[in-house]
């Protein structure tokens, strides 16, 4: 078993063979890769040194004291949190060795093609077809509101194999290259006048049978290894008081006076309570995870956060007054990062509308916190067993 | 990570829940609380008894040198949430919180020893809807004795002493027997508010009144979330458990998908409730960031339990309307509780000054 001392012996034998400060960024995270530190869970090979995940915070305080470059995790946060971990699931020995690494170091950004615009909370409606040609798979659908699609080189694909079965039955997962030439990314501006999402038309786009991930058919449940990870990835950390959306209105509450009425005070002190609350009861899940008691608290975060960021920010437009007629920039720009919180209020009440919808519309959520916490009857499902090309649509 | 209030329920906690839980269950059913509150006695005193007395939970909050438990608010709080699923008509955070505190603050041992063996019960005659911080009522002292009247005071009935503020700053402990205490028809059957007159009557100073009264007041209003919460959440498991039996259209009723996000909505509500209410009796015990965590608390937990009866009420449809489903008592509870101790917007009016969001 390799303890903290360990990784921190193996920690400064990676910066004394390769000195951050005189080594080039990606052949310092090819090496760190190759040491096994990249993520000391994964196993020995494929970046890591089946380490207890935990003890990745004793290499990444390390590095981060010697000023080694890191591999920018927001920039290919998919291909981290999704992609890699379903690779490592269900992919064979040979993706598994040519995906990670490039993966990994961010060389090869990853994407994923799984909404569609007839399947969005219905995920498992989908109708991009594949169709077998020998040891190939012919692709042709359309997916949607796909980030990073314009950087990608790799996309993790879900698409219909057998329109005979119900519908989660006949689903396989790709992995999908995104250099094929009937793979064509089109820029999905939003309402904010930015593009942070594609569309993405697939047009017999030929992917071979090697890049499949699990059995033909068994693409749903891989999904879940997917979607399951995303929701970790979601959980987060731990916030300050007035972390987010209210410390933006806050701060101008405090430096502009001359905005303020007695029904904007009023209700900012209850929106600033209920973010104080939401904040606790994220704190409070937290040390429960921490505790080894799970609680379903998490399942209602996201309701909370997308609720309190679209009221906020839309107070924020209220109080700015004339202020809040304007707009930074509708110039149509294709942002790398996203800070739900960053640039002007206008831009800040316009995003948070997508905040209950992206990752589960809060409707769906309701649905899930009625039933899997609170026992209620499931919604009636009158499409479990009907073949999925017999389904309205 | 010291700054980090601790949000959980320790193993001794869960174990004291239980404790309470089972007694409840034995000793304070909703059928008995109901008649109980057309009764002479709509307190149950023999259930207080046995909780404050034979359990030693009346003086969870004295220190075991005056024969308390010398335990926290933390633990207080995790009694007054089991007191709440029951709406138990005892004098527990009256007594064994709000004058234990105003005792504590003035270093009265004697009635704190009284209190800890639960020989004695304490009232602070203070109305029941007065704020942490706010102008407090007060008697006159006259040639060494008190006259004046007293209005909103919970649970005086069953006090055995009163700690009556008097026009000369101090705080008075007058037996119940030298003062007049009648009941008024009260909104909350199970916590019922009384007028107390005194006519001449003598009383023990304390010591200063201010400063007790604000920190007994502060005490009560931060362990109310906590009662509230379990309002709350007796409600909310009360209301999901009967929509998953009760049947219209030929279909559980709680499967309408109209009645499940609104309980989701409501279980968001309680699970948030939780997290302040914890928050609020973590801060009492450390004494860190206390008047915040009491105002976030207290501006948030009334809307939530109000919330919780109001819906309780309306899905059971018309078996809620009815004398007989003690719904009505939790209602009732929960609207008394969203005033008792300052009402959501005093504190959150309080909460404007001590965050620094200053009104125009």
């Amino acid at each position: 078993m390799t303890d903290a001392a360990e990784l921190r012996r193996l920690t400064e034998e990676l910066l004394a063979a390769h000195p951050p400060a005189t080594t080039d960024r990606l052949d310092f995270l090819r090496a760190r890769f190759d040491a096994g530190l990249a993520w000391v869970h994964y196993p020995q090979g494929l970046g890591g040194l089946g380490a207890p995940r935990s003890l990745q915070a004793v290499v990444d305080a390390e590095l981060d004291a010697a000023g080694a470059p890191d591999n920018d995790p927001r920039r290919i946060g998919i291909g981290l949190g999704m992609a890699a971990p379903t690779v490592l699931q269900y992919g064979t020995e040979e993706q598994k060795r040519r995906l990670l690494r490039p993966l990994w170091t961010g060389e090869e950004v990853w994407c994923q093609l799984f909404s569609e615009p007839g399947a969005g909370s219905d995920l498992a409606a989908l109708g991009t077809r594949a169709v077998r040609d020998g040891e190939e798979w012919v692709v042709n659908g359309q997916k949607v509101w796909t980030s990073s699609a314009h950087l990608a080189r790799w996309a993790i694909l879900i698409a219909r194999t057998d329109p005979d079965l119900p519908k989660h039955k006949g689903i396989t997962y790709f992995v999908c290259d995104m250099t094929d030439p009937g793979v064509e990314v089109r820029p999905l501006r939003q309402v904010t006048g930015e593009a942070e999402f594609n569309e993405v038309f697939l047009t017999d786009v030929r992917i071979p049978d090697s890049m499949r991930l699990g059995e033909v058919g068994d693409g749903w449940r891989v999904a879940q290894t997917t979607l399951n990870n995303e929701r970790v990835a979601i959980g987060g950390s731990a916030i300050p008081r007035e972390g987010g959306m209210i410390g933006k209105i806050a701060a101008t509450w405090r430096e502009r006076p001359e905005l303020r009425t007695h029904d904007l005070h009023q209700r900012l002190l209850g929106l600033w309570v209920e973010a104080e609350v939401a904040r606790l009861t994220g704190v409070r899940l937290r040390q429960q995870l921490v505790a080894g008691q799970p609680g379903p608290e998490g399942a209602g975060m996201k309701l909370n956060f997308a609720r309190l960021n679209q009221e906020i920010s839309g107070l924020e437009v209220e109080l700015l007054g004339e202020e809040g007629l304007l707009y930074d920039d509708w110039t149509m720009r294709r942002p790398e990062l996203v800070d739900f919180t960053g640039r002007d209020a206008g831009y800040r009440y316009l995003r948070s509308k997508g905040n209950s919808i992206e990752g589960g519309t809060s409707e769906v959520l309701l649905n899930i916190v009625a039933e899997r916490v609170l026992g209620l009857p499931a919604e009636p499902r009158t499409d479990k067993d009907v073949a999925w090309k017999d389904l309205a649509r | 990570m010291s700054a980090q209030p601790d949000l959980l329920y320790s193993e001794e906690e869960e174990a004291l829940r239980a404790a309470v839980r089972d007694l409840l269950t034995d000793h304070c059913d909703p059928a008995g609380v109901i008649a109980r509150t057309e009764s002479e006695t709509p307190h149950d005193v023999p259930l207080w008894k046995t909780l404050a007395g034979s359990m030693g939970l009346a003086g969870l909050l004295i220190p075991e040198s005056l024969g308390g438990q010398g335990a926290t608010h933390r633990e207080a709080a995790v009694v007054l949430e089991e007191l709440g699923r029951s709406v138990a008509p005892v004098p527990y955070l009256t007594s064994a919180v709000v004058a234990t505190e105003a005792l504590l603050a003035c270093g009265a041992d004697d009635l704190l020893t009284e209190s800890a063996s639960a020989t004695t019960v304490a009232a602070l005659a203070v109305g029941l809807h007065v704020a942490p911080g706010a102008t407090v009522p007060h008697v006159r002292l006259e040639d060494g004795a008190l006259h004046g009247e007293l209005t909103g005071i919970a649970d005086a009935a069953v006090a055995d002493v009163l700690l009556v503020p008097a026009d000369d700053g101090g705080l008075y402990a007058v037996r119940a027997v030298d003062a007049t205490v009648t009941p008024q028809v009260s909104l909350d059957l199970t916590r019922p508010v009384a007028r107390v007159s005194l006519d001449g009557a003598t009383g023990h100073r304390l010591g200063e009144s201010g400063p007790a009264v604000r920190r007994a007041l502060r005490a009560g209003a931060g362990l109310l979330a906590s009662e509230q919460l379990g309002l709350a959440d007796w409600l909310l498991t009360e209301t999901v458990r009967y929509l998953k039996e009760r049947k219209q259209f030929n279909r559980q009723v709680g499967g309408f998908q109209a009645l499940k996000h609104r309980f989701a909505r409501l279980w968001l509500e309680v699970a948030g409730l939780r997290a302040a209410a914890r928050n609020a009796a973590d801060a009492l015990a450390t004494g860190r960031d206390t008047d915040v965590a009491v105002a976030v608390a207290q501006a948030y937990a009334a809307r939530v339990a109000v919330h919780a009866a109001e819906e309780a009420l309306q899905l059971h449809g018309g078996i809620g309307m009815t004398w007989e489903h003690p719904v009505h008592l939790y209602l009732k509870r929960a609207k008394a509780d969203s005033i008792a101790y300052g009402t959501p917007g005093t504190h959150q009016e309080a909460l404007a000054e001590s965050v620094d969001l200053r009104a125009p």
